[in-house]
This record gives C-alpha cells, structure tokens and sequence, in this order.
C-alpha cells in the first residue's frame, strides 16, 4: 500500500487454453499510467491451472504484484468460479480500481463481479483517467458515438471499467522484478455451474485486425464484390488488413470479423483508409484513433472528411487501382 | 418444463436515432416522440423461449422494465407467441443503471417465480452494455451463459451449450434452471402470425410497481445507482482535412507519397 492509501490497481490477466489475452497486456500498459500520477502499485490477477509461467510475462508489462490462483476447478473459465474467487480477492486486498478485456469472457465476468459486490461497472471504455481523488473518470461513447460521457463510480469500490481489445497500447516488455503471490482457493463447496465439455479455438490466420498497422476499410459505397478486390489488393499491396462497415459485412464481401465500428472491432492503426465509406458514429468510434486517416468518397461532404487528416472526392474505382499500381512501382524501385 | 421468462428491452428505433437530442442541463437523452421498437437481440430470446416451449410445454412470459408505453411492445411479443407479459413500471426505476436494472429484474423474475429458463438478448442496442445476463443471474442466484449460439437438449434434461468466443467457441453443459443470453446465429425469429395479432388481444399484460416488488428503494433509480454521469459533451474532431485536388495522377501521386510519409511501407 502507497503513502496516500491507494490500495492498488488491477488488471484481470485473461488466458484461455493457457493463452494470455492481448488485451491484458494492453490494460496493464493503461494501468501503470494511471498508477504513475498517484504512486500506485498495479496488480494482476491470474486464474487458472498450470499457469504461473505467465506471472512473469504480467511482470514483464508492468504487474508490480501478480496474484495467481492455480486449481484444477479453475482449468478452463467458467463464470461462477471465477467470479468467486475475484470476489474473494478483492474482499481480502480491497483494490481502487479493477480493469477487464471486453472480451467474449470479460463481458460476461466483469458484471456478475460487479454484481457481488454490489459496484458500478462501466462497459467499453475508450479511455480511463484517474483524477486527484483517486476518483476514476470512465469514457464512453454514448449514443451512436456522437457523444462522450464521462462515468464515475464515487462511492463504491471496486471502481470497475471493461476495455475493448485494441485501445490501449501495452508498455513493450522489459525485465522487470515483481512480485508473485499465489493464493489458496477453495472453490469444492461451492455451485460452479455449467460443466464445459470443449473449448475450441482457431488460430486466425494472420495478424489480428487490432493489431494491424495499416488498416484498408471498405463500405457500402464499394458496390459489389469486384469493387472489394481492389480493397483486399491495397490492403495485400501495404501489407496491412482489411476493415469493413456492417452493410459491406451484410452484402457478403467480407467476414464480420472484419467489421470495425460501435458493433465491430476498435482500431488504431498507424494508418486507416476509408474508402465508400460515410462515417456514421456506429463506424467512426471503431477507427477515430487512428494515426493518420486519409478518405476515398464520392461525396463531397460526407461526414467520414471530418474525421480525415486527407481527403480524396472521387470514384475509388478510378483511384484505388492506380495507387496499388503506383505502389507497386514504388515499392520495386526500392528494393 | 414449467416456465420461461424472456427478458425484452425496449429502444428507440434506430431509424429516429437522428432526432435524439441532448439536453445539457441534466446531461440526460431527450427521445420523446421517438417510437421504440423491441432490442433486436431479444426477438431472438423470444424465439429461443417459443421454440422450447414447442418442443417441452411450460408457458412463456415476457418480462420488461419500462415506462407504460412499452405495452405496444410487448403486444407484438405476445403476438408472436408468449403466453403473457409482466411490465415493471414506476417512476422510482428511472434512471437506473445496469446494476439496478438487474436488481429490479430479478424481483420481477422472483414475482413470476417456479421459472427453468430465462432468456436475455445479449446486448441492447441502445445500452450496449451487455451486464444485464450476468448481473441479473447473480442476483438470482443462478449460474448463466452469455453468447449462446445453439443449444440442444438431452435425455436427462440436461442442455448442450454452445457459447461463441473470439476464433472458436465453447461446449458446455447446463442444468435447469439457467439464465442465457442469445446472439444472433441462434435462430431466425419467427413472424408474427395474423391470428397472434387477435390472440395477442386477449393476453394479460400485469404492470407491476415497487409497491409489488418491494425493491430496496436505495438500490434503485439514479439515486441508487452506483455509477453516475461526470460528464456528457458532443464528440470533436482535430484533423488536417487536407483535401487533394488535380488529376487522377496527381491524386494518387500524393496519395503515395502521403502513405509513405506514414513510415510504414
Ligand atoms: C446499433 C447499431 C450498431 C451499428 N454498429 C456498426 C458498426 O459497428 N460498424 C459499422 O460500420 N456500422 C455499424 N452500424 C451501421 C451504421 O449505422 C451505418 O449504417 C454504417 O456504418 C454505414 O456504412 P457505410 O459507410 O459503408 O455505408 P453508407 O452509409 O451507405 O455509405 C456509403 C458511402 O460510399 C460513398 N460512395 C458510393 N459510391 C462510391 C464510389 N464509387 N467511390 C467512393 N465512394 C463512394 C457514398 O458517398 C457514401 O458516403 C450500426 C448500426 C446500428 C443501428
Ligand atoms: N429494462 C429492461 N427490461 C427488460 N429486459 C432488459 C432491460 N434491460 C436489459 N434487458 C435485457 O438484457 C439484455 C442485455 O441488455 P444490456 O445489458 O442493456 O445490453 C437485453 O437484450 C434484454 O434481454
């Protein structure tokens, strides 16, 4: 515990199949942020079996502390143990802060937590800010995007936040001493609900769009399949990703995997094309952080321009091919 | 199987989204006169709930805390089948965020009572939060499943789960009784009949105030929320806008040198 009380900043450390979540390492980088201003100590809280190992990869991103739970009942993720033992945690160390992923398992976890313990959770947070007080500012984009509220949780701890995959930035990891608590549950009287039979995951192919820095995203105004090949060669030509609105995930072209937006994916991105692409808030708040975003439409005053460092009125099917071929040519002249 | 509850949220319509408007003195949404329709998702909830009953008997009943209006709502869902409706309605519930939505929640699913099932959208489309499964489960004390893409019975009573994650998904097994969230792959829900339409006429909505649910009244409303606004402000933006002009050429000769310039290529 720090001079002024601070009881400490957590951060869920998701594994699943013994696999750390991204996400973890990304909320620990916003966590040691938050610490710094008051002199904090950041905490990651580990559950599962066989998984200790990863103690030091938390370490390694900036988990001053890392209390791990190692049971065989915690194996794979099940809502009511774990929720359990976050909740037996947080009674015995009393944390100010508490940060999960919003992920297929943080948003079904983080609420039944908050539930028990009677707090506030706020969902999606784009950004997260500690004021004097200790106080934790939540923001969120509230209808359609268009809005930004600032959530507060004044009287009751833990202050709680989800996190999309992809906002945050993980602090690059370097070797770093920390501490690793393991801690004794006991979980054998207790309903642990339903019994998982199978947990099967696939390796995406490639590198995950969050992760992508050149992100190429088509919408509606792309038109039909052969318009959405020239996306898919200019994003293949500057080896980045491809990003898609809902109607071009509706029309078949693409994976709703691939669907940024409100619904979709966040991105940041050190750069984003939009092309045929309006910028409704539901797509925007998706791709908004983005480093440099440049915007290929047809319409003048589309609302995509103004959310665009360049802007480009014209057909893409009369520009995008000539740029993957202009860079094509660059690209030969450089190697 | 005795009885399914479905938990319907209504929202405004998307299509009328445009005419929200803020008001900045209590930072609150101003969405009169704009209609509301049943959350999506929870069509699929409905669906999920009709098509048990089809299969295991019980009755289906929707459960919703709104403002009275929300009757027109629930129409449509005992149109496309529920056996009858309950509304949670008092002005003591407004303003009341997920955690004291849930709590009123579970006291309407406790009035209803000998229920196996209940059935959540996922999320809401206005919301967005997707809290409400977990947290009303909790209150419950029930175990939950959220992201449910299909599901199948077994000889013992027993239900198959399968649960969507990122890449892949989860197959587990659940005994009565469990609260689940439903995505959309789970099902297409059916269309309202023209005769539920009639049918629906004749079927009990029963408006329930905290005089009959006798929630903690410091536990509800914005008062009793644990999370409050700090801050509402429309969204800016601070970017270049630099708009390229000239020939195709020469657009896509600054197009490049602009995607270069990013250091990335
Ligand atoms: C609850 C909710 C959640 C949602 N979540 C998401 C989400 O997560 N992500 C998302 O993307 N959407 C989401 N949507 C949908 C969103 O509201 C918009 O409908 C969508 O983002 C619009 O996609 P678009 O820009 O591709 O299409 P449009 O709005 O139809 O825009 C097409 C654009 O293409 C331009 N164009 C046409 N032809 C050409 C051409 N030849 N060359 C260049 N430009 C051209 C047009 O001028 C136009 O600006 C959500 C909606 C709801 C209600
Ligand atoms: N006021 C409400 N009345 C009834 N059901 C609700 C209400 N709020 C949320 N729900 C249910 O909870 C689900 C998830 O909502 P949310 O947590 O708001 O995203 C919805 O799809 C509904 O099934």
């Amino acid at each position: 515990m720090s001079s002024n009380g601070c009881k400490g900043i957590w951060v869920f450390a998701e594994q699943r199949g013994g696999e750390l979540h991204g996400v973890s390492l990304e909320l620990l980088g916003k966590a040691n942020e938050l610490a710094q201003g008051i002199g904090c100590a950041v905490t990651a809280v580990l559950l599962g079996h066989n998984i200790t190992s990863h103690a030091k990869t938390l370490v390694n991103h900036g988990a001053d502390i890392v209390l791990v739970a190692d049971d065989p009942l915690l194996k794979h993720y099940r809502v009511l143990p774990y929720s359990y033992v976050i909740e037996y945690l947080i009674k015995e160390y009393q944390p100010e802060v508490l940060l999960m992923g919003a992920t297929a398992m943080g948003v079904e976890l983080a609420p039944r937590v908050a539930a028990k313990l009677k707090t506030g959770l706020s969902a999606h947070c784009i950004d997260l800010k500690l004021d004097r007080e200790g106080k934790l500012l939540q923001v969120v984009p509230g209808w359609e995007g268009g809005v930004i509220a600032t959530i507060a949780c004044p009287a009751h701890r833990p202050q709680m936040a989800t996190v999309m995959p992809g906002i945050m930035r993980a602090l690059s990891p370097t070797e770093k001493t920390g501490q690793i608590i393991e801690v004794k549950v006991s979980l054998t009287d207790k309903n642990l609900g339903p019994e998982v039979l199978e947990v099967k995951t696939e390796k995406p192919a490639g590198r995950p769009l969050e992760q992508a820095e050149i992100v190429v995203a088509g919408g509606w105004g792309v038109g039909n399949e052969e318009g959405w090949k020239t996306i898919e060669q200019l994003a293949d030509v500057l080896g980045g990703s491809v990003g898609a609105t809902r109607p071009a995930v509706d029309e078949g072209w693409v994976e709703e995997g691939q669907m940024i937006g409100q619904s979709g994916k966040t991105v940041r991105p050190t750069l984003y094309i939009a092309v045929g692409i309006s910028g409704v808030m539901h797509h925007v708040v998706g791709m908004d952080q983005s480093k440099e975003i440049i915007s290929i439409n047809t319409d003048a005053n589309a609302d995509i321009f103004e959310v665009s460092d360049v802007i480009v009125v014209e057909d893409f099917k009369k520009v995008v091919p000539k740029l993957i071929k202009e860079i094509e040519a660059r690209q030969k002249v450089c190697k | 199987m005795k009885r399914i509850i479905v938990c319907v949220k209504p929202v405004p319509d998307p299509k009328h989204w445009h005419k929200v408007s803020m008001d900045p003195v209590t930072m609150t949404l101003k969405r009169a006169g704009i209609p509301s329709i049943i959350n999506p998702l929870d069509k699929h909830a409905l669906e999920a709930a009709l098509s048990v009953r089809d299969i295991r008997g019980g009755e289906v009943v929707l459960l919703s805390m709104a403002p009275p209006f929300a009757t027109s709502n629930l129409k449509e869902g005992l149109a496309m089948g529920a056996d009858r409706a309950v509304l949670l309605s008092d002005p003591a519930f407004a303003g009341s965020d997920t955690l004291a939505t849930s709590l009123i929640l579970a006291a309407g699913c406790q009035w209803i009572g000998d229920f196996d099932l209940v059935f959540l959208g996922n999320f809401s489309i206005d919301g967005s939060t997707a809290q409400v499964c977990s947290q009303l489960a909790e209150f419950l004390h029930l175990p939950n499943v959220m992201h449910v893409i299909d599901m199948k019975w077994q000889e013992n009573d027993k239900i198959i789960i399968i649960q969507k994650i990122e890449q892949g998904y989860v197959k587990l097994e659940a005994t009565l009784p469990v609260v689940l969230s439903v995505r959309k792959e789970l099902n297409k829900p059916r269309y309202v009949p023209f005769t539920g339409i009639l049918a629906a006429e004749s079927k009990e909505i029963k408006v329930l105030s905290n005089e009959d649910l006798g929630v903690d009244s410091s536990s509800i409303g914005l008062e009793g929320s644990p999370t409050k606004m700090a801050g509402l402000e429309l969204r800016r933006f601070e970017r270049a806008k630099e708009r390229l002009a000239g020939s195709i050429e020469e657009i896509v000769a600054k197009l490049a040198d602009k995607i270069y310039q990013c250091n990335i290529s």
